[in-house]
């Protein structure tokens, strides 16, 4: 299946790059980014032709000290028309807080792993959900769309191997609530396209893959080619972080996110469409890692060849 | 994404993760019996081309004493892996770092079922490696006239003369040779590389007596969408189980090159243990990708290679210490942490 789609071109004519870096990627590094740095940030990507762009999360300050300046973030940035801003609210508290401070999308996360959800909000999948619930029924009060997050499709830090049967059974119940699109996330980066081809397989008998996205960790060097299958089973929503940001908190020293960078020129050689201008993306990768005194995770930035 | 760093205490050891997700212990075929296959269409065995004693030292900047490449090598011999490039024949004023090439080939374990063959760029080079115990050679050509005259100061069709007569004497000799193709998708100083032209070096190179052709991707610049359109023009002159891919992970695109390449039925792929090799011609970037990603990928696929992975990773982790450097494989950063194993 997967080889006669390649073999017959079969890719998405569109793709939509998600940017979690100033989330997700730098809610995982270890040097704390000052806020007017942050807003900078968000207002470059905002310049690159990104269409979804995560700003930051509403979670205490006690738990993530990166994210602790959010309301200042939400309200200091230019909110472009035609770009999305979401972010991240774990509660009704910071549902509403994010309401609060201007956001009009927000972002839950759920996880296909029982032992990895006891460890990161003392829950069981099933708790967590119905706490997620009083969160779907505010967004929906206030038409505030909400987009879900499955950790640990691939594998997990604590349980080992996933089933595709539960990593679908949750991605089902999310969707079900009424999350818009389900982003399918490689936590640890174990995943291979064998995993992934598995693990799709079994999400799209209960989700249209309209409403699919992937977030792969480059951990293990896989993200590339998981992508690569994703999008040949049809997923057209990508998540990916600028300059690679984001190390991976389950493995010392170790990288996390895909870069942007390095998924869009594999885009662009595919000739899929995602009008993002990847020169700027560089720039503003460039401008990231100088302000976190860190070397790029980007292998396109890193070469930077004259070609 | 919660709490962060207590995590890490909790987590399964790498190895109980590598054995659960990489199936280190067994081959793909035997963890996941009642699995129906999940490679269809993709070969079931891919034959791995480990280029790292030669290629990937080559491109490193500090000299190797001959010892430690014997050991690098002694250590790949033992992995699993089916053909390991020694060495090249090649003149040591042009690159120093093989001038051991005669000590390197003759101090070496050889083992049986294992490959080893070595870069004879003419003749001479061709003549000295079979002195020094040499069983099978390499050629290289390139699809790029601008590269073949900055490279080794002749065109195309001169530099394919001179294999000419490298092909001529390894026939007379029963010796296997292997043809490279360099710049298969782009070209450091031409830029764009037209997939006929590769078609046409690559069939001037089979037609010649090659085995097999190795496809590289020198500057790593080519994505899934250009390895797709290359081996297709490729194909239509050299039957695809005379075919291997060389990919450079220089823009992070190798692996999923790689992919696109065994979709098309490839099933020889080229690898560097630690992804040893920097690129010459992007200063700080990465070259050879590394064969532990692309085993780890391929494990992953249910794809058997017969290599043991964490023998590659152990072999890794010698030549980076030896060489004082960190490693460019992915997967042996994310199992090592801060230089123990334990």
């Amino acid at each position: 299946q997967v080889s006669s789609a390649a073999a017959s071109g079969g890719y998405p004519k569109r793709v939509k790059v998600v940017e979690v870096g100033p989330r997700d990627g730098l809610q995982n590094e270890k040097n704390v980014v000052p806020t007017p740095v942050k807003i900078n940030l968000i207002n470059m990507l905002s310049e690159t032709g990104l269409q979804v762009i995560e700003a930051t999360s509403f979670v205490s300050p006690k738990w993530v000290p990166q994210m602790a300046d959010h309301t200042e973030v939400m309200q200091g940035i230019n909110k472009l028309p035609g770009i999305s801003y979401p972010v991240l609210t774990p509660n009704l508290k910071g549902f509403q807080a994010a309401v609060a401070a201007g956001a009009k999308e927000v972002s839950i996360f759920g996880a296909a792993s029982e032992l990895f959800t006891k460890k990161n909000i003392n829950c069981s999948i099933e708790e967590s959900l119905e706490r997620f619930e009083e969160v779907m029924k505010a967004a929906r009060e206030a038409s505030i769309p909400v987009r879900g997050y499955v950790s640990c499709v691939l594998g997990c830090p604590y349980e080992g191997k996933i089933s595709a049967a539960k990593v679908a059974e949750v991605s089902k119940k999310m969707y079900s609530m009424g999350c818009y699109e389900i982003s399918l996330g490689d936590t640890i980066g174990v995943g291979t396209p064998g995993s992934m081809k598995e693990m799709l397989a079994a999400v799209m008998k209960e989700v249209p893959v309209g409403a699919l996205a992937v977030h792969c960790h480059d951990t293990y060097g896989q993200a590339l080619a998981n992508i690569l299958v994703a999008l040949q089973m049809g997923v057209s929503v990508v998540d990916a972080s600028v300059a690679g940001l984001g190390g991976c908190p389950y493995a010392q020293g170790a990288s996390g996110n895909v870069a942007t960078e390095d998924l869009v020129y594999m885009l662009n050689g595919l000739g899929i469409h995602t009008g993002v201008d990847l020169q700027k993306l560089m720039d503003t990768g460039t401008f990231i890692c100088n302000a976190l005194n860190r070397r790029t995770n980007s292998k396109v930035s890193q070469a930077s060849c004259r070609l | 994404m919660g709490t962060v760093p207590s995590a890490l205490k909790h987590c399964l050891s790498y190895q109980h993760l590598l054995k659960e997700q990489l199936w280190i212990a067994e081959p793909p075929a035997a963890a996941h019996p009642a699995q129906e296959p999940q490679t269809s269409g993709l070969p079931e065995y891919i034959k791995i081309v480990e280029v790292g004693p030669r290629d990937g030292l080559q491109n490193e900047k500090v000299i190797v004493p001959t010892d430690i490449k014997i050991e690098l090598i002694n250590q790949l011999s033992k992995t699993g892996l089916p053909a390991i490039e020694v060495t090249s024949f090649v003149s040591s004023k042009w690159v120093p770092q093989m001038a051991d090439h005669k000590e390197v080939m003759r101090g070496i374990e050889r083992h049986p079922g294992v490959q080893y063959p070595v870069l004879t760029p003419n003749l001479q080079g061709f003549h000295s490696a079979i002195a020094a115990g040499a069983t099978e050679v390499s050629v290289f050509g390139a699809a790029s006239e601008s590269f073949s005259k900055m490279n080794i100061n002749c065109s195309i069709e001169e530099s394919i003369e001179k294999f000419g007569e490298v092909t001529k004497s390894a026939r007379n000799m029963n010796i296997p040779v292997r043809g490279y193709v360099s710049c298969a998708l782009g070209c450091p100083y031409e830029g764009n590389v037209v997939p006929d032209k590769v078609a046409e070096v690559s069939k001037r190179l089979y037609s010649m007596g090659c085995y097999e052709i190795s496809l590289g991707d020198t500057i790593g610049v080519g994505t899934p969408g250009s390895m797709k359109k290359m081996l297709e023009a490729v194909m239509k002159e050299i039957p695809l189980s005379a075919l291997a891919v060389h990919c450079h992970d220089t823009y992070g695109q190798a692996l999923a090159n790689i992919l696109t390449a065994i979709q098309m039925g490839v099933a020889v792929v080229d690898s560097s243990v630690a992804g040893l090799g920097g690129c010459p011609y992007a200063k700080g970037a990465t070259g050879n990708v590394a064969t532990e990603d692309v085993i780890y990928m391929l494990n992953g696929l249910g794809i058997n290679t017969g290599v043991n992975l964490y023998a590659v990773m152990e072999a890794g982790n010698f030549i980076c210490t030896a060489l004082n450097k960190k490693t460019n494989s992915k997967v042996a950063q994310a199992s090592f942490s801060t230089g123990t194993i334990n």
